[in-house]
C-alpha cells in the first residue's frame, strides 16, 4: 500500500516540530509552542467552518475561558494537579460552548455569525469589565501545574513537548471523528442541511454537538497559551483572536484539517518575516502592511488557500484537461 | 435626571444613531445588493475622519474653501476612490466564497492602517467644526447643546432621505433593487450590472466616508476608529435584516438609545449592552428586524 502525499506531508511536520528543539534556541521554542497553541485553536475553529460549514466568530471566547479557568483555578503558591485542571478547564470552555451553541445554532449565516459574536464579546466584557478576572490588567499565573514529579510545565521544552502531543492528539482525534459517521453526518450538513433532515437525521444536536467540542477544544489551546505567557488578559477574549485564527483556516485552506495547520503556521510565519528588523530596518514597525498585502495576494493566487497549491501546479503541469480528477475529499485530512 | 439632561440624551442618541445609520446602510446595500461581506468598510470611515483632518490645510491653500470644501472634495475623492477599489479588488470576488471575500478585506483593513499609518501618523488629532456651526443653543436654564451635533443629524437625515428617493423613485434604484433580485436577468435586458454594482459600491464608500468626515468634530480622530465601527456597523446590519435600508436605519436608532442611555444609567456595563440586545433580537427574530424583499 502507498502512503498518500497528504498523510506523508502531515507525518513530515510531526517529525520537523519533535526535531525542532535540537536545532533552535529558546526563541525559536517559545514561538513554535505559541504557533502550535494556535494550531489547536485553528482546528477547532475547522471542525466548525470546515467540516460543519458553521462560520464561528466567537472563538476566542471558549479560548479565553479555558486560559481563565486555568489560571483561575490553580492555587496560589502550589503547583496545581494537571491530572484535574486540564480537564476542567476543558469542560468549562465547552459547557460555555454548549449554551451558546444551544442559543445561536437557531441562526444562520451571517446572523449565526453576528450571535457567535455577541456572546463572545459578553464573555469579554465579564472578564473585562468586572473583578472576577482582574480587569484589563489580566491575572498572573505564579506556579505552573504539574503531573506529580513526571511533568512539570514550567520548564519550556517540557511545555514544548506536551503542546506537541497536544496538537497531535487533537489532530488524530479530529482525523478519526471526521472519517466517522459522526464526521460524515457533519459533512452532509454542511453540504444540504434539508436533505439530511429529509433522510431522517435531527441535525440540531450534531451541531451542537460539534459546537461543544470545538468549544473544548479551543479550551485546551488556550489553556495551553495561559500555561505558555503565564499571564491572562481580557485580550484572549477579544473578537481580533477570533477573526486572526478565522483568518488563519482561510488562508491554510478550509475543508482540511492540515488547512489548519498550516494556515497558523502560515500566518504566524508571515507576521514574523515582516516584523523582522533585520530584513526591513525601520520599515518592520510597519509590518501590517506586508502581512495586509501578503493575505490580498494569497486570496488573488490561492483560491483554495495554501493547501491546494499543490493542486494547481499539478493543473498546469499536467494541463486543463486531466484537472476533472474528483476533487480531494474532506477526511483526506 | 431633568428633562434638559432628558434631552440632549436623546438628541445625542438621535445623532450617534444616524451617524451609524450612514456608515451601515454602505454596508447592507454592499451586502444585500453585490453580495460581499466588506470587512474594509470600517476603513473608508477612518479615511472619511483622516481626510477632514489631513486635507483641511490643502483645500484651504487650492480653493480657499473651509470645511465645506473638504467635504465636496473628500466626497469626489472617496467615489473615485470607490470605482477604482471595485474595479481593482472586488470585481473578481464576486463568483468566490464568502470567507474568500473576509480574507480579502481582512488584508484591505491592515493596508489602509498602515498606510494611513504611513501618511499621517498615529497621532490621536482634533478637528474644529466650522464656525458658523461652532455655537451653542440654550437647553432649559443651564444646559447647553452644540449646534454642529445638530447639523450631524441634519446631514444624515438629509442622505437618508436622499437614499430612499433613489432607491424608490428613480429608474436607477429600480435596476438596483432588480439586480439585487435577479442579476442575470437584469444583465440580458441590456443593463450593465458590472457598472452598475460598481456606481453602487462606489456611493457606499462615499457614504462611509462623507459619515467619517462629518463625524470627525465629534468623535476626533484616532487609530483604529474604522474597527470600533465596523463591528457596530455589523450589529446594525444584523440586527435591521441585511439587504434592507428600512431595518438598518431603525436599527442604529435602536442602538443609539441603547448605547446612550446605558453610558448614564449602566456605565459600567454599557460596553455589552448592545450585544445583548442583539443576542435577544436574533434570537426572537433569527432573520433580523425586516427581512430584505
Amino acid at each position: 500500500m502507498t502512503m498518500r502525499a497528504p498523510l506523508v506531508f502531515v507525518l513530515a511536520c510531526f517529525g520537523a516540530l519533535a526535531a525542532l528543539p535540537l536545532l533552535t534556541g529558546s526563541y525559536g521554542v517559545d514561538l513554535v509552542t505559541k504557533i502550535m497553541v494556535y494550531a489547536i485553536f485553528a482546528l477547532s475553529l475547522e471542525l466548525l467552518v470546515g467540516a460543519a460549514g458553521l462560520v464561528c466568530f466567537g472563538q476566542a471566547a471558549f479560548f479565553g475561558i479555558g486560559a481563565y479557568a486555568a489560571v483561575l483555578l490553580s492555587p496560589a503558591s502550589e503547583a496545581a494537579g494537571l491530572w484535574w485542571l486540564l480537564p476542567v478547564s476543558i469542560v468549562a470552555a465547552a459547557l460555555y460552548a454548549l449554551a451558546v451553541g444551544a442559543l445561536s445554532l437557531r441562526t444562520k449565516g451571517v446572523y449565526f455569525i453576528m450571535v457567535t459574536l455577541a456572546f463572545a464579546q459578553m464573555a469579554y466584557y465579564v472578564v473585562h469589565d468586572t473583578p472576577l478576572g482582574g480587569g484589563t490588567d489580566g491575572i498572573y499565573l505564579y506556579v505552573k501545574p504539574a503531573l506529580g514529579s513526571l511533568i512539570d510545565l514550567d520548564g519550556a521544552l517540557t511545555l514544548y513537548f506536551f503542546t506537541l502531543a497536544s496538537l497531535a492528539a487533537t489532530f488524530v482525534f479530529l482525523a478519526v471523528l471526521l472519517r466517522s459517521r459522526f464526521g460524515r453526518a457533519l459533512a452532509g450538513i454542511r453540504v444540504n442541511e434539508q436533505r439530511m433532515r429529509a433522510t431522517g437525521f435531527s441535525t440540531y444536536p450534531y451541531k451542537l454537538a460539534a459546537f461543544t467540542l470545538s468549544g473544548g477544544i479551543a479550551g485546551l489551546a488556550g489553556f495551553l497559551f495561559a500555561l505558555k505567557d503565564g499571564f491572562v488578559n481580557p485580550e484572549l477574549m477579544s473578537w481580533h483572536l477570533s477573526g486572526a485564527v478565522l483568518i488563519m483556516i482561510i488562508l491554510g485552506g478550509i475543508g482540511h484539517l492540515r488547512g489548519a495547520l498550516i494556515g497558523a503556521f502560515a500566518f504566524a510565519l508571515l507576521q514574523e518575516f515582516f516584523k523582522s528588523e533585520a530584513i526591513f530596518g525601520a520599515f518592520a514597525k510597519h509590518w501590517h502592511l506586508g502581512l495586509g498585502l501578503a493575505i490580498i495576494a494569497c486570496v488573488a493566487l490561492l483560491p483554495r488557500g495554501l493547501v491546494g497549491l499543490p493542486a494547481q501546479w499539478r493543473e498546469r503541469l499536467v494541463g486543463r484537461s486531466r484537472s476533472a480528477a474528483p476533487q480531494e475529499a474532506l477526511n483526506e485530512a | 435626571m431633568d428633562l434638559a439632561t432628558f434631552l440632549i440624551q436623546c438628541l445625542n442618541s438621535l445623532q450617534y444613531g444616524l451617524l451609524l445609520f450612514l456608515v451601515a446602510s454602505g454596508l447592507t446595500l454592499i451586502f444585500g445588493i453585490m453580495g460581499v461581506i466588506n470587512l474594509a468598510h470600517g476603513s473608508f470611515y477612518m479615511i472619511g475622519a483622516y481626510m477632514a483632518f489631513a486635507l483641511a490645510p490643502a483645500v484651504a491653500a487650492t480653493f480657499g474653501g473651509g470645511f465645506f470644501a473638504v467635504l465636496v472634495v473628500g466626497t469626489v475623492l472617496a467615489v473615485l476612490l470607490g470605482y477604482l477599489l471595485e474595479w481593482a479588488f472586488f470585481s473578481f470576488l464576486y463568483e468566490r466564497e464568502h470567507l474568500q471575500q473576509v480574507l480579502m478585506t481582512y488584508g484591505l483593513i491592515l493596508v489602509f492602517e498602515e498606510l494611513r499609518s504611513l501618511a499621517v501618523g498615529d497621532d490621536v488629532h482634533g478637528v474644529q467644526p466650522p464656525d458658523i456651526l461652532a455655537g451653542t443653543l440654550p437647553l432649559g436654564d443651564v444646559m447647553t447643546y452644540p449646534v454642529y451635533r445638530l447639523f450631524v443629524s441634519g446631514v444624515c437625515l438629509l442622505l437618508a432621505l436622499g437614499m430612499w428617493f433613489v432607491f424608490t423613485r428613480t429608474r436607477l434604484g429600480m435596476m438596483i433593487r432588480a439586480g439585487s433580485t435577479n442579476r442575470e436577468m437584469v444583465q440580458s435586458l441590456g443593463i450593465d450590472i458590472k457598472f452598475l454594482y460598481r456606481v453602487v459600491f462606489a456611493a457606499g464608500v462615499a457614504i462611509a466616508v462623507l459619515a467619517g468626515m462629518v463625524a470627525a468634530p465629534v468623535s476626533s480622530v484616532y487609530p483604529g476608529m474604522g474597527n470600533t465601527v465596523l463591528i457596530i456597523c455589523f450589529v446594525v446590519v444584523v440586527i435591521g435584516g441585511i439587504g434592507s435600508i428600512r431595518g438598518a436605519l431603525l436599527a442604529a436608532l435602536l442602538i443609539g438609545v441603547v448605547d446612550t442611555f446605558g453610558k448614564v444609567f449602566v456605565p459600567q456595563a454599557a460596553g455589552v449592552l448592545v450585544y445583548v440586545l442583539m443576542a435577544l433580537i436574533l434570537l426572537w427574530k433569527p432573520d433580523g428586524l425586516f427581512k430584505a424583499a
